[in-house]
């Protein structure tokens, strides 16, 4: 049975991890105090949803080379997190989908100068199967289609939205999901026929679901842009490491673009 | 009260009035955080109307799905002496306890365009329920429809066997039993499950967001509503956020001097 499969497969991982995205932003506050104690040997990131697998390899670098440290992790939309933050979340470092997204962070939380970490663009996400056979955003306003995007309120559905106004379209929309990797995955699990997110999340995909390119002329290109929000010697090196060339590397191997 | 008793009660009272602050607390928060000068500013935003108007819709569709599913159900739970009817029950309460967006992927797993059913619905009948109004009822049924069994099965349980007995000896068919002797008696039980239940469908956010996603007037309760709200306009998050502590604290202040004393 095909379709069993599919669920059970990929489609299900991306959901998983789309919804304990949503669940991790509440534990911040227990991750961040346990680092306290081990005496200042954890750095906490809170990024973007679509730096999910990427910042995971930049992560695994910097504790290889420094030992006793833990990077600790938390993804969801960057308008989330710079809520959160504001609201007195603890971190140390903060990656942002679109330079939009940093400006209602409080100019007390930034300890350091934002600097650029990548460039993303859009891409239509389709089901391997592309039951309703979108090939391309011409079909984005046929009728029946049923359409995802994130909501306005969080950097891809800002994205989005400016995409639909270059095409000089207002597509039927079936759902506005909290961030993009829960975009996602509703096209994965092939409860979508389309959404709009970013080419990275169609690369990190695997497989799970195909990409439809954007004409470069429409596309939309987000900077995203990263600080330090603590003053711990670890936030500026976790940095440095993101901006390094191996840093880089892993960003470009996952479909970012030069900063 | 001595000057002893008192002392002698404060190792219960401190940790009591902790529990209460810690649940008052919050609540008066969002009290004193909100921008009452400009509170019907507020209330205006679209998010508030549109997303209240969808929740009233949704629990109200859902109560009367719970009262024709769980009356009967409870019914049967609190009479039946088969064996196979304690699995029954611990399977029906199983929401009670399963974190709320686990529930929303087990309804994607089923009615789905994938799903085990809802892969034959969308090629059959040609209906698709995730992203619908019917998918948030559904939500709302699947986390609120335990409770209710629970609270009315428990008054069912109590009332006495007598009364099933002489109905029956006077006539009366298990239907007419029931709906005729059973139900009147312990309407103060289904008024209580059907506040609860219908507290928990109002509240639902995790299997509705994960099932039915979020979609303004269609899909976008009152708790989806604050949560995306908060991102852009806290202050419309906090309003509708106090319309829903208003309309909850009514309404269960108004059933326990009715019912649940």
């Amino acid at each position: 049975m095909a379709p069993a499969t599919a669920l059970t497969g990929r489609g299900l991982t991306f959901l998983l991890a789309a919804t304990t995205s949503l669940a991790l932003t509440s534990c911040e506050a227990t991750a961040e105090s346990s680092g306290a104690l081990s005496g200042d040997r954890t750095v906490t990131v809170l990024a973007a949803a679509s730096l999910t697998d990427v910042l995971a390899e930049i992560a695994a670098d910097f504790e290889a080379d420094h030992p006793g440290v833990t990077v600790e992790t938390s993804f969801a939309a960057s308008s989330t997190i710079v809520q959160q933050v504001n609201e007195g979340a603890p971190a140390d470092v903060v990656a942002l989908a679109g330079q939009q997204a940093l400006e209602p962070l409080e100019q007390a939380r930034r300890v350091s100068e934002p600097v650029v970490l990548t460039t993303n663009t859009l891409e239509l996400a389709v089901p391997p199967d592309n039951p309703a056979a979108v090939d391309g955003v011409e079909d984005l306003t046929a009728a029946g289609l049923r359409l995802v995007v994130c909501q306005p309120e969080v950097p891809c559905g800002t994205a989005a939205a400016t995409l639909f106004d270059r095409l000089g379209i207002d597509p039927q929309v079936a759902s506005y999901e909290p961030d993009v990797r829960a975009t996602l995955s509703k096209v994965a699990l092939g409860e979508a026929d389309v959404g709009v997110v970013y080419r990275t999340d169609v690369a990190a995909a695997d497989g799970a679901v195909l990409g439809v390119e954007i004409p470069a002329q429409d596309n939309v290109v987000s900077s995203y842009p990263v600080l330090a929000v603590s003053g711990s010697p670890l936030a500026l090196e976790l940095i440095e490491e993101m901006l390094s060339a191996r840093g880089q590397q892993h960003l470009a191997d996952a479909g970012f673009g030069a900063p | 009260m001595t000057a002893r008793g008192a002392g002698a009660r404060l190792p219960l009272v401190a940790p009591a009035a902790v529990g209460v602050a810690f649940i008052v607390l919050p609540l008066l928060s969002l009290l004193v955080r909100a921008d009452w000068a400009d509170l019907a500013t507020h209330l205006a935003a679209p998010v508030v109307g549109q997303s209240l108007r969808l929740s009233a819709l949704t629990t109200s569709i859902t109560m009367v799905a719970v009262w024709i599913l769980g009356t009967p159900l409870a019914w049967l739970l609190a009479r039946s002496e088969h064996p196979l009817t304690a699995w029954g029950r611990a399977l029906v309460t199983v929401p009670l306890v399963l974190p709320p967006v686990v529930g929303g992927v087990a309804l994607l797993m089923t009615w789905g365009r994938r799903g085990v059913l809802g892969g034959w619905l969308e090629s059959t009948l040609g209906v698709t329920l995730p992203f619908t109004t019917a998918a948030v009822v559904m939500a709302e049924i699947f986390v609120a429809l335990p409770f209710y069994v629970i609270s009315v099965e428990g008054s069912m349980r109590g009332l006495d066997r007598r009364f099933d007995e002489i109905a029956a000896t006077l006539g009366a068919g298990p239907v007419r039993t029931f709906r005729a002797v059973v139900v009147p008696m312990v309407l103060p039980g289904i008024a209580a499950g059907s506040a609860l239940a219908w507290a928990r469908a109002l509240g639902e956010f995790g299997a509705t967001i994960t099932f039915a996603g979020s979609f303004p007037g269609r899909t976008q309760t009152a708790p989806l509503g604050v949560y995306a709200a908060l991102e852009r306009d806290p202050q419309a998050a906090i309003a509708l956020s106090l319309v829903m502590l208003l309309v909850s604290v009514v309404v269960l202040g108004a059933l326990r001097s009715r019912w649940l004393r």
